[in-house]
């Protein structure tokens, strides 16, 4: 039987699915059972993938510039 | 750099021609990875003129070392090692009246800090403008420790895996999952404030 601590102590493997079966197991029932753990997995998921779908800053434009500036004469002047 | 007719060559083919001295498929690289790049380098500086530094230093040195390119890792997992070094070299700098390491010990303790739980709405992040969105999320991302940080924005938003996360930062595997998980449960918890499902209150727990 698994305690709440247990089963955070093995929440991000839960969540990123690599818990082995047996454990993974275990989880699922705890995660059913206990309304709290379920909760915090839920909204701890729920956080995740807010930023796993958070868009990358769109690179400003003066700092494009001056990147590919200095890509440009890097280049031209050769890899050393 | 001209715009190239490359965005929709693979990687592969895009390294073997830059490292042939293909500037346009160095370029199409370039512009493949500058957004992400600059986003973890500003998650790690926290500064924006460091983060401006460390994009520029970090493909400079790639087009430098494109022949140590093995290409047993993926490109964009190779140049995130050569951000995260140039970013820590930046922190340590900008910091040499403390030393700053991302490797320093830090309290991994068992205990895992719930303090609060409330149910969120399915996609709680609709009830905010993008750019709200944006603003609070970076925000609670800024407020966590520097090694806590660093290990959310490889593995969770730079979506590196545990054990690039571990290479790329010099840390044990078990030491990347163990500040993961603080970093996910803290972030949780900071988010509850904004996504909480209206009218349920949080309340004290553990």
């Amino acid at each position: 039987m698994l305690t709440c601590k247990d089963f955070l102590h093995e929440l991000s493997d839960y969540l990123d699915e690599c818990a082995d079966a047996q454990v993974r197991a275990k989880l699922e029932e705890h995660n059913a059972e206990c309304p709290n753990c379920g909760l915090i997995a839920d909204t701890t998921k729920k956080t995740i993938r807010i930023y796993k779908r958070m868009d990358p800053y769109p690179i400003p434009s003066d700092v494009e510039s001056r990147l590919m500036r200095a890509l440009e004469k890097k280049m031209s002047d050769g890899r050393t | 750099m001209t715009v190239s007719s490359q965005a929709g060559i693979d990687e592969t083919t895009l390294v073997a021609q830059a490292r042939e001295g293909d500037a346009v498929a160095f370029g199409e690289l370039v512009r493949r990875y500058e957004g992400k790049i600059f986003r973890l380098a500003q998650h790690v500086t926290q500064n924006r003129e460091d983060a401006e530094d460390v994009l520029q230093e970090t493909f400079m040195k790639a087009y430098e070392h494109l022949d140590q390119f093995q290409g047993n890792s993926k490109f964009y997992t190779w140049i995130v090692r050569i951000a995260v070094n140039q970013a820590l070299m930046k922190l340590r700098r900008r910091k040499t009246d403390k030393s700053v390491s991302l490797d320093e010990t830090i309290d991994t303790g068992e205990d895992t800090m719930v303090r609060e739980i409330a149910a969120w709405d399915e996609d709680p992040e609709r009830r905010y403008t993008r750019e709200e969105l944006g603003g609070i999320l970076d925000t609670a991302v800024q407020s966590l420790e520097p090694p806590y940080r660093s290990v959310f924005t490889l593995r969770d938003i730079d979506e590196l895996s545990t054990e690039e996360t571990a290479e790329a930062l010099g840390l044990s595997v078990p030491a990347v999952k163990s500040r993961l998980l603080r970093a996910r449960l803290q972030l949780r918890e900071k988010l509850t404030r904004y996504f909480k499902r209206k009218g349920d209150d949080a309340f004290a727990y553990m």
